[in-house]
């Protein structure tokens, strides 16, 4: 009974980081621009990756397999923001464009920043 | 029982958003798209290898998904160093870097008839002068 409990919460885990998975990567395809890309890929993408690999911690039932797959958890919680975060500084200094309907810039009036 | 039919689902999930995914980098119109989506393909990747970890059961497949999201992560940051030294192409001028001087002057200020030919400043001129 446990173990089924525990199987079935497993297998939601595992389909919900699939479910962040494939939104994400309906949301690098649909949205106007480089940088609403980038929010859909390193949001939901990470959280997708990072929930499979908290099931694979958890269907272990092992601490030390648990503690790997939350270092592994937390190390791409930790990384996916600077990546996106550097990626769209250097994007933006270098002169992507934004989108036209983007309705707000507000690296525009602080070129100093830039 | 359930667990199998679960990651059989969440493989063929996985393998739509990796194709998707692929045809994003295939597109993609610019450098920065392209870097997003090789970024995001490394963490289907490891959603893949997690998957795999639980269907046979090795648990070291969970230090190989972290090192792959070392390299991803790295890879990122030496792409977004690079992108940061070389500027956007040219063809639709980004409105930011755009000199004002150009946009803002009259088109008959700057082709007086009279006046000495000066040698243009082109847009990429006052933009390397700017850096």
């Amino acid at each position: 009974m446990i173990q089924m409990l525990s199987e079935t919460a497993i297998a939601m885990i595992v389909l919900l980081g699939a479910l962040f998975v494939l939104a994400a990567a309906v949301g690098l395809n649909r949205l106007p621009d480089l940088y609403s890309r980038m929010h859909a890929a390193s949001k939901a993408g990470t959280v997708g990756s990072a929930l499979m690999l908290l099931a694979v911690g958890l269907h272990a039932g092992d601490l030390g397999t648990l503690a790997r797959a939350l270092a592994g958890f937390f190390f791409f919680l930790l990384t996916a923001p600077v990546s996106a975060h550097l990626l769209a500084m250097a994007a933006r200094k270098s002169g992507y464009p934004l989108a036209k309907q983007s309705v707000l810039d507000e690296m525009k009036n602080r070129p100093e920043s830039i | 029982m359930i667990l199998s039919a679960a990651i059989w689902v969440a493989m063929l999930v996985l393998c739509l958003a990796f194709l998707l995914t692929v045809w994003r980098v295939v597109k993609g119109p610019t450098l920065p798209d392209r870097v997003v989506a090789l970024d995001m393909l490394v963490g289907i990747v490891i959603g893949f290898i997690a998957l795999i970890a639980i269907r046979t059961g090795f648990t070291l497949y969970i230090d190989i998904a972290i090192s792959l999201g070392l390299v991803g992560f790295l890879a990122t940051v030496a792409f977004a160093r690079f992108i940061l030294a070389s500027p956007a192409p040219e063809g639709e001028p980004p409105a930011l870097l755009r000199p004002a001087i150009v946009t803002m002057a009259p088109p008959q200020a700057r082709r007086k008839p009279g006046r000495k030919e000066k040698p243009d400043e082109t847009v990429s001129n006052r933009r390397r002068k700017s850096r």
